[in-house]
């Protein structure tokens, strides 16, 4: 195994079902070992695609997918030896959870006495040790996603991808299983790709997200990175939440841009993919990084607000204004003592720096 | 835990009774509804069976048509022949069943009875009715004047047997076996042994047509669920279309085809594969009855497969093949047994259908092809033996029943899937 190579590299990989319609229409992805890559997206936009070419369940209309540096359009998913994880677990219903963790080693044909260390070892680590002589259907949705995960790696496959594996479970059980996985991939030094439409999944699991939207990966990177420096306006949107002003780009000066809101106020904001004076940009704006009644000259951005709704939110209030013509700007204030002071139909000052203001695509 | 107890006692009436109250109301009126079908399947189904059951052990005609007698018989230990009391009132009822009219109580009746147990005794009893009047005592020796068939005493141990009115004699004889003269139960003559190698080839036969239809069908049905709509719509239509044809045009069209002037004979010898005079003869056999009852029962296999198989999520597979199975090994573990329980219901529905299958059999299956309930048939419409013809078909009934008894044993009825 040479370390230079990355594990998987997609190479312009494209791909449409009926011949008209490319599904995904140039992918370019190289996963490292150890990594943990989620590809984010709206439902739709191509990325489960993508897994299934890897995992061989689906050709590639063009384009080369690389395992270890090995091309593998050709090889069977029998063949690829890549641990899955199914949205709905595929826990084989006519077998006992250790049959069902037996499988694929029986498929090895690895002797009975390894294979029921390795199935009670499997057990003991997602804690389903005294499950083994259950049928899947009678556990509930968490321990079946559980055994699901340690079918998947029990015949210690260097990658294992996941195919949004936690859309069935309820709201906390899903955070616990996120933190679960997350520790097992870094205690078991695995390499993960994961799919998933819910992005607090993708932000809290993932080293690396790729943003799909219709067939195109948008922007591959740390989710901090995704957060904080949003490629284009899809990226910022569809991570977290985002306040839009649309404007028109006034001056460019150096790092800053100056832009000139569709209402006439003039905003300075950090250039992100903004190139020439008179293009239409759009500015996003963290609804947690805008700040109430700044003190003079803090904030280069200071502007007359006028409170629309607050609504209650236990550790925040979500407050809406009315700002730079636009009606739904939304910020979140700390629930403090300093600021009782909101009180709907009543004007505010309110203000934002440079760097959290960002001029993207129009 | 005592706040417990009141909720389930209030004024001294369980919380059981109470909601028995509550929901009479309904209870009656579903009961209510059902009362139709109820009424139904008791007129068309427990009453014919029972009806059937009753006959096949029934046996009344000695004791209608000489009463006195079937009672006197009784007395007589079997040897040599009855003494001349017996005698006498046989004469004596002999007299009376003349004159009597009324069906399943006349002398012939009679005589129809015994000619089953001793072949040729029929006219013994008609022509020994007419001078019964005249006879006289000694009775005895009068009777054997008229006919000395009166001294062989089979016939009265099979007066006395038969005055009984409740017989095993027409099981016996529907597996082969008969009393001989002392009144044992023997193995029937070679001629007449033809009922247990009938029952035998029918579950042959039928199990012989099952297994083809799983083999037919298997595929089909899996190709059926993993089409897309509309391929898989047209395809059923070509499933389902023998049912929408009648019975009897499917059945006739088969003969056309397989007939030895038929459609594939002619094209073999047309293509030189056989001589002119060497034609194959595919129908009026065994042969005939299989092709055409696989193609009549062959969709009772497709339908049950398939709605299990469209059940099946194909993640199934690709999860076995993920972790590393070949296709043909993911198919057996995997596949397979998910679609167990459609295989067990359209097993059980064609072998129990092909079991008491009629009509093909009848029309294409000549002689070698006839099944068990072509002989029910026979005995039910041309030879009137109905008691035989309910002893079998209560064996039949009995046989499947057996089959459905041991399909739950090692299945499991819950698992069945009719679609």
């Amino acid at each position: 195994m040479s370390t230079n190579e990355p594990l998987v590299r997609f190479e312009n990989v494209q791909k449409s079902y009926d011949g008209e319609i490319l599904v995904v229409k140039d992918f370019n992805l190289d996963v490292e070992h150890g990594e943990f890559v989620t590809m984010l997206g709206p439902s739709g936009s191509g990325k489960t695609t993508c897994l299934m070419m890897l995992a061989g369940f689906e050709p590639a209309t063009n384009g080369n997918i690389y395992l270890n540096g090995k091309p593998i359009n050709n090889v069977p998913p029998h063949k690829r030896g890549i641990g899955m994880v199914f949205q709905n677990y595929a826990l084989f219903p006519h077998m006992t959870v250790a049959e069902n963790l037996a499988f694929p080693l029986e498929v090895r044909n690895i002797g009975k006495a390894e294979r029921e260390e390795r199935v009670n070892r499997a057990l003991d680590m997602v804690r389903l040790g005294d499950f083994g002589n259950r049928r899947p259907a009678q556990l509930s949705g968490g321990q079946q996603q559980r055994v699901a995960v340690a079918r998947s790696l029990i015949f210690d496959p260097e990658l294992v991808l996941m195919d949004e594996p936690l859309g069935a479970l309820d709201k906390n059980l899903r955070e616990q299983m996120q933190y679960e996985i997350k520790h097992l991939h870094e205690s078991l030094g695995l390499t993960v790709m994961y799919v998933t439409h819910d992005q607090t999944e993708a932000l809290t699991m993932s080293n690396r997200i790729a943003v799909f939207d219709d067939g195109v990966v948008q922007q591959c990177a740390s989710p901090s990175k995704l957060y904080e420096r949003p490629d284009n306006a899809f990226v910022a949107n569809f991570i977290g939440e985002n306040n839009r002003l649309m404007g028109t780009v006034e001056a460019i000066n150096g790092e800053n841009a100056t832009v000139k809101t569709d209402s006439g106020d003039i905003v300075v904001a950090t250039k992100i993919n903004v190139s020439s004076v008179g293009e239409r940009t759009t500015l996003s704006l963290r609804p947690e990084r805008i700040f109430i009644s700044p003190e003079d000259n803090k904030t280069p951005n200071t502007y007359s607000a006028m409170v629309k709704e607050l609504i209650y939110h236990g550790d925040h209030i979500r407050t809406r204004f009315s700002v730079c013509g636009d009606d739904d700007f939304i910020v979140k204030v700390p629930n403090s003592a300093d600021n009782t002071s909101l009180i709907e139909g009543k004007e505010v000052n309110i203000g934002w720096m440079s760097e959290d203001c960002l001029a993207l695509d129009g | 835990m005592s706040s417990t107890t009141e909720i389930l006692e209030q004024d001294g009436v369980s919380l059981k009774a109470r909601l028995a109250k509550a929901t009479a109301v309904q209870k009656k009126r579903a009961l209510l509804l059902t009362m139709p079908l109820v009424i139904f399947l008791i007129v068309s189904f427990v009453m014919p069976i029972g009806q059937m059951l009753w006959r096949s052990v029934n046996n009344p005609t000695v004791s209608n048509v000489v009463p006195n007698f079937a009672i006197a018989i009784q007395q007589w230990d079997g040897k040599d022949l009855p003494p001349e009391s017996v005698f006498k009132i046989f004469v004596e009822d002999l007299v009376i069943a003349k004159k009597n009219r009324e069906i399943g109580k006349t002398v012939g009746n009679l005589a129809t009875r015994i000619n089953y147990d001793i072949p040729g005794s029929r006219s013994l009893f008609t022509s020994t009715a007419r001078k019964a009047k005249k006879l006289k005592a000694p009775f005895k020796k009068s009777l054997i004047k008229v006919n000395k068939k009166w001294k062989n005493p089979a016939l009265w141990l099979s007066l006395k047997r038969n005055a009984k009115d409740i017989t095993p004699a027409f099981y016996l004889a529907a597996m082969d076996l008969k009393y001989n003269e002392k009144g044992d139960i023997v193995k029937a003559d070679k001629l007449y042994q033809i009922y247990l190698s009938n029952f035998i080839k029918t579950i042959n036969l039928s199990a012989i047509i099952t297994a083809i239809c799983i083999v037919l069908a298997y595929p089909v049905a899996y190709v059926l669920s993993i089409l897309p709509l509309r391929q898989s719509n047209l395809l059923m239509i070509f499933v389902l279309l023998p049912f929408w044809t009648s019975l009897l045009v499917r059945t006739t069209a088969w003969i056309a085809i397989l007939q030895t002037e038929g459609v594939i004979n002619d094209i073999l010898v047309f293509l030189g594969f056989l001589s002119d005079d060497g034609r194959v003869q595919m129908i009026y056999n065994q042969t005939g009855t299989i092709v055409a009852m696989v193609h009549i029962l062959l969709p009772f296999m497709v339908l049950p497969l398939y709605s299990v198989m469209k059940t099946i999520s194909p993640t199934y597979m690709k999860a076995a093949l993920s972790m590393g199975a070949k296709k043909s090994y993911a198919l057996r573990k995997v596949y397979l047994p998910l679609t167990l329980p459609g295989l067990g219901a359209g097993t059980l529905l064609v072998f129990i259908l092909a079991i008491g299958y009629y009509i093909t059999p009848a029309l294409v299956g000549g002689e070698d092809g006839l099944l068990i309930s072509n002989l029910i048939a026979y005995h039910i419409q041309k030879s009137l033996n109905w008691s035989l013809g309910a002893a079998l078909g209560t064996i039949l009934l009995v046989t499947v029943l057996i089959l459905y008894w041991l399909y739950n044993k090692i299945i499991g009825i819950d698992n069945l899937k009719f679609g």
